[in-house]
């Protein structure tokens, strides 16, 4: 569905992504983990049209993105859960679910969509009139994966959900997620919390300093002693059943 | 005294305009505008012309003036609301001396000494000359405008807009065309601003550029400040309050701008929001938005 070959970007004269190249298959969780500053949100701001690419090629289904401006991208069926949530802060939380329709022209079916988004998340049913703003961390990441599945993504892209959470709020996300994964959505999630991604996702990539530097199924990279030993620390247990 | 609280009100009114205008700008579209006194001169200059040498009833001046400040107001937003705020700042700052400028040393403008006898407007015979009569114009004009700018703020679009203020990033990433929506309100802030010129002109039937400066563009930003951005009922109080506070400082009319300058730095440190923006007094606003 999503590939992307040798992509190269960065900020003005500094080299971020240095030629990373990964795929995702329809229906897959795709997972791409790596530390601070290895260039995960470079990534998915490459893939978003948020930031245009050096050089290198990202395509999805077949079309090419790499030059797309941003606001046409999502009419493509891809949408951006953005690092730090990022709802609108001052718009209601219905607002804000709203939005995540924009693009979308079928009126009716995104009246459905918001009544089954308030269903699934009674969150945002409670909530539907508060500013965004004054929900909480948890609450607005819940928000902001609602706000993205209002677009009916056939690519849901999440740039580090768990961050910034209390472990208790990370088990819902990651619950949220690996009912979507169960309903088929194709998700690609970019996360520094390995242990998370890993249980949820079917293949990973491990980014390095701009370079995909592993990669493999889920299974084999929770084997693989360099992972663990860099991204899941030493003596890994499973420490969330 | 009569003729004086009315005369209060007309300008206050004008004033609504003015703040309601670049609210849109600022307040909504999260942009900012340090020169928008310009399409408020631009819109009295090309009304008066339109009148003065053309004979156009008052209702085409007006249009003429939203017109005109319309297209510069598109023609200065196009190429420069990708700049970054600060940079559009200056740029906006430097297009009001500009035009400032123009007025000042252009000959049809009149130059310094401005234009004249500029005619009150006339419907169905009567003359708009009375007060009283001007201030029903001015407030069946500012009532269209608050009806047509809630309708726009609480639309579709109006939620789109304020995506933008809130995170502009994020609205790209929404399928919003960001530069398409800033370009648009600063348009149709820059022909709400000739509007307010149009009726400027005719009641006061004369214009100069000295009324169109920075000192009339700090103004309005303050008056926007004062009310709360974002908010419109904030404008129509900040327009207000702000028209009525020269007058119980004509004694000290000299210490007027250091008045604004100093209301607008303790306002933006203190309470940045406002007397209704978005803070604890606006709840009720907020609820709109659901």
């Amino acid at each position: 569905m999503l590939t992307l070959k040798s992509l190269q970007a960065g900020y003005g004269r500094v080299p971020v992504l240095k030629g990373i190249s990964l795929h995702v298959r329809a229906g897959e969780v795709v997972t791409l983990i790596g530390g601070n500053g290895a260039g995960k949100t470079t990534t998915l701001r490459a893939i978003s049209g948020l930031l245009p690419p050096r050089k290198g090629t990202v395509e999805f289904d077949g079309q090419d993105l790499t030059r797309m401006p941003a606001e046409r991208i999502v009419t493509l069926g891809l949408a951006l859960v953005p690092e730090g949530r990022r709802v609108f802060t001052s718009l209601s939380v219905t607002a804000n679910l709203e939005l995540g329709a924009y693009h979308r022209r079928d009126k009716g079916e995104v009246r459905r969509d918001l009544e089954a988004m308030r269903q699934r998340f009674p969150i945002l049913k409670e909530r539907a009139h508060q500013a965004a703003g004054t929900l909480s961390g948890g609450e607005q990441q819940i928000l902001a994966i609602g706000r993205a599945l209002m677009a009916r993504p056939r690519l849901l892209m999440l740039d580090e959900p768990s961050m910034g959470l209390a472990p208790r709020m990370v088990t819902q996300v990651y619950e949220i997620l690996a009912e979507l994964k169960a309903a088929g959505t194709t998700i690609l999630l970019v996360e520094q919390n390995a242990r998370a991604a890993l249980k949820v996702a079917d293949r990973g990539y491990v980014l390095e300093t701009g370079r995909i530097i592993l990669d493999g199924t889920a299974a084999e990279l929770r084997e693989d002693p360099e992972v663990q030993r860099a991204y899941l620390g030493k003596g890994y247990k499973e420490v969330w059943e | 005294m009569t003729a004086y609280v009315l005369h209060l009100a007309i300008i206050a009114g004008i004033y609504i305009i003015l703040t309601v205008s670049i609210n849109l700008i600022i307040g909504y579209a999260g942009q900012v505008s340090l020169g928008h006194a310009a399409f408020y001169g631009i819109g009295a200059y090309a009304s008066a012309l339109v009148s003065l040498n053309w004979h156009f009833p008052f209702a085409a001046a007006a249009l003429a003036a939203m017109l005109v400040a319309g297209v510069c107001g598109l023609a200065l937003g196009l190429p420069t609301l990708r700049l970054k705020e600060d940079y559009l700042a200056i740029v906006t700052l430097g297009f009001g001396v500009i035009v400032d400028l123009i007025f000042l040393n252009l000959g049809i403008t009149g130059g310094p000494d401005g234009l004249p006898g500029i005619p009150p407007p006339s419907f169905f015979g009567l003359s708009f000359r009375q007060p009283w009569l001007y201030l029903v114009l001015v407030i069946v004009t500012v009532i269209l405008v608050l009806i047509a700018t809630y309708r726009l703020v609480d639309s579709y679009h109006g939620r789109a807009l304020r995506a933008i203020r809130d995170h502009e990033i994020t609205a790209q990433v929404m399928g919003i065309n960001t530069p398409a929506y800033k370009v648009f309100i600063f348009t149709l802030a820059a022909a709400l601003a000739g509007l307010a010129g149009s009726l400027y002109a005719h009641y006061i039937t004369f214009i100069n550029p000295e009324t169109f400066g920075l000192h009339t563009s700090i103004l309005i930003l303050t008056m926007v400040v004062l009310g709360g951005m974002g908010s419109i009922l904030g404008s129509v109080l900040g327009a207000v309050i702000l028209t009525i506070l020269p007058e119980l400082l004509r004694e000290v009319h000299a210490y007027q701008d250091l008045v604004y300058g100093g209301l607008l730095v303790v306002l933006l440190i203190w309470r940045p929001e406002g007397i209704l923006g978005r803070g604890k007094l606006s709840l009720k606003f907020l609820k709109k938005e659901g």
